[in-house]
């Protein structure tokens, strides 16, 4: 008796030595993860602040040299270029997603899927040539409307398998139970499972959104970026991330500050779009 | 001539026991067999089931008396069945009819209750009307109320009725259903096992539910609970690995069935 329990009292004692040990690693795993976004977090609020004024939200870019100045433009031209992303991924995203969950147990739903998930992977200066090719060769010159094109490309696939692996979470119950009223099949759809699934997909949408305001490559081969104002979707456009950019790698002092300025606030958009989304989206009722 | 004549009378009394026969049977099957894939799920089921009555179709597990339940307002298609022989519907085929028209006609309340959890109560019970294009908010607050006192759940809900439809307790949630599916204003209601996920008191309340519903209603009930068959259906079917064994009037069926198979099945014998 007294022998087993000494090796029960070893075995208690490795198992709680590895359990700290496992609880250390995972613990520091956690800290690694979040350290580089501290980092970005400090250093772009750090640097950016100082040029972070009323001036910035309200002026035009001014030449080199010049000191003061402002990035309206740029604020405007990325708000544009998301909200056309937006207009023409979202509803393509959505509905993708909803046909995977709802009828694509067949060899084309199982493509698209695979596609898609292709698609994710696509590098997005390859996203912005292929939108350079579609939209600004037979337009002839640079537009919003291309830029827009090409954020919208890259948020279809996170906006579908969100919405799919969403709409897949709604019980069959549901389903069912719409059906079993005399509802059709698509009403049942939309109006009982996408709305329970709606959380769940607008993060989807979120993320998608998010991902593409702080795109930069696919935008350097379509919208291009405007010095001046411009809200014309047929034209070239200002954006933050080009002008981030630009500004960084320029051998101007203020050029480079401005930069973090505009860094901070694209930042701060997307908080503010991440933070509006979730009040609009908030349900009801708790589920 | 004689022959002719005894012939006429046959004919006459053939067309007047059919035509009995539809007045008093909503539901007609004859030589139902049910797929999934390739297996053989309902095997040549017949039986009539009449208007304004409860009928209990009880059996043990995977003997095919939810399939039986589904294909009679063509659920069974929704979970990739398919049927071979007729069921008419006051004598239509219904798979002839649009299955969205049917599910009109022939409700659903199924085992676990689900109340839609986006929806208030109110509107969990006039979903079905709401969704199909129904937007008289008028008559929609007083179908609320009459399909809830129907449910026997309005005097518990009155007060929050724009509460989330979710957060009712289990047994209410499954009244609410019910009321959901009377508010459709069906015929015939087909459920479930609608008390198997119940407590005894709610289970109960959904019996004597059902007793008061058959007034107005047609309900085939599938269970698992016997005493529960006993208690609310006026007929019973048996249902045993896709065949109907015995069906007949519930207190025979308890009291003097006439099959081994039966007597042994509710004794406890097996299943």
């Amino acid at each position: 008796m007294e022998v087993i329990n000494k090796a029960k009292s070893f075995t208690y004692y490795r198992r709680k030595v590895v359990n700290i040990i496992m609880l250390f690693f995972s613990f520091a795993a956690a800290i690694i993860t979040i350290i580089p976004l501290i980092l970005i977090f400090y250093y772009t609020i750090s640097q950016g602040i100082a040029h972070l004024n009323v001036d910035f939200f309200t002026k035009l870019p001014t030449p080199v040299g010049e000191p003061g100045g402002g990035m309206v433009n740029a604020i405007v031209g990325t708000l544009i270029l998301i909200g056309i992303g937006g207009a023409i991924g979202i509803p393509v995203g959505i509905m993708t997603g909803t046909y995977l969950s709802e009828f694509g147990k067949n060899k084309f739903g199982s493509l698209v899927r695979f596609l898609t998930d292709v698609l994710s992977g696509v590098p997005s200066i390859v996203v912005g040539v292929v939108a350079y090719t579609l939209v600004v060769i037979p337009m002839k010159h640079f537009s919003a409307l291309a830029g827009g094109v090409a954020l919208a490309i890259l948020m279809i696939p996170t906006i579908t398998r969100t919405t799919e692996e969403m709409i897949k979470l709604v019980p069959h119950s549901y389903r069912e139970a719409g059906l079993a009223l005399g509802i059709p099949k698509w009403k049942t759809t939309v109006m009982i499972v996408l709305k329970t699934a709606w959380k769940g997909i607008a993060t989807g949408i979120l993320l998608g959104l998010s991902r593409a305001a702080g795109e930069t490559a696919p935008l350097l081969f379509t919208a291009l970026g405007n010095r001046f104002w411009s809200t014309n979707i047929f034209q070239p456009i200002a954006s933050l991330t080009v002008y981030i950019y630009e500004y960084s790698t320029a051998p101007f002092k203020d050029w480079n500050d401005q930069a973090w300025t505009a860094a901070l606030v694209l930042i701060i958009l997307i908080s503010l779009l991440s933070l509006i989304f979730r009040i609009i989206t908030r349900s009801k009722y708790k589920t | 001539m004689d022959m002719k004549i005894h012939e006429q009378s046959e004919v006459a009394a053939a067309v007047e026991e059919i035509k009995v026969h539809s007045r008093e049977n909503k539901i007609s099957v004859k030589d139902l067999c049910a797929y999934f894939g390739k297996t053989k799920v309902l095997k040549n089921i017949t039986m009539d089931i009449p208007s304004k009555k409860v009928v209990a179709i009880i059996g043990p597990s995977g003997c095919g008396k939810s399939t039986f339940l589904r294909s009679i307002n063509r659920m069974h298609e929704v979970v990739g069945g398919t049927i071979t022989g007729s069921i008419l519907l006051d004598g239509e085929d219904v798979m002839k009819l649009d299955p969205v028209y049917l599910r009109r006609k022939i409700g659903m309340v199924f085992q676990k209750p689900n109340p839609f959890p986006t929806m208030s109560i109110a509107n969990n019970v006039v979903a079905g009307l709401k969704m199909n294009g129904f937007r008289n908010k008028k008559a929609l607050k007083g179908i609320v109320e009459k399909a809830l006192k129907q449910a026997a759940l309005w005097d518990e809900v009155k007060d929050n009725l724009n509460d989330s439809g979710a957060n009712i307790s289990g047994g209410q949630q499954q009244r609410l259903c019910i009321a959901r599916t009377i508010a459709v204003n069906p015929e015939v209601i087909l459920m479930d096992e609608p008390a198997s996920a119940l407590d005894p008191i709610s289970t109960a309340k959904v019996e004597e539910l059902i007793f008061e519903l058959k007034k107005d209603f047609t309900i085939i009930i599938v269970t698992h609970n016997m005493q529960q068959a006993a208690r609310v259906s006026d007929y019973t079917a048996f249902f045993y690995m896709g065949e109907l064994v015995e069906y007949s009037d519930t207190k025979k069926m308890f009291t003097a069935p006439d099959k081994k198979q039966t007597e042994d099945y509710i004794t406890g014998r097996f299943g």
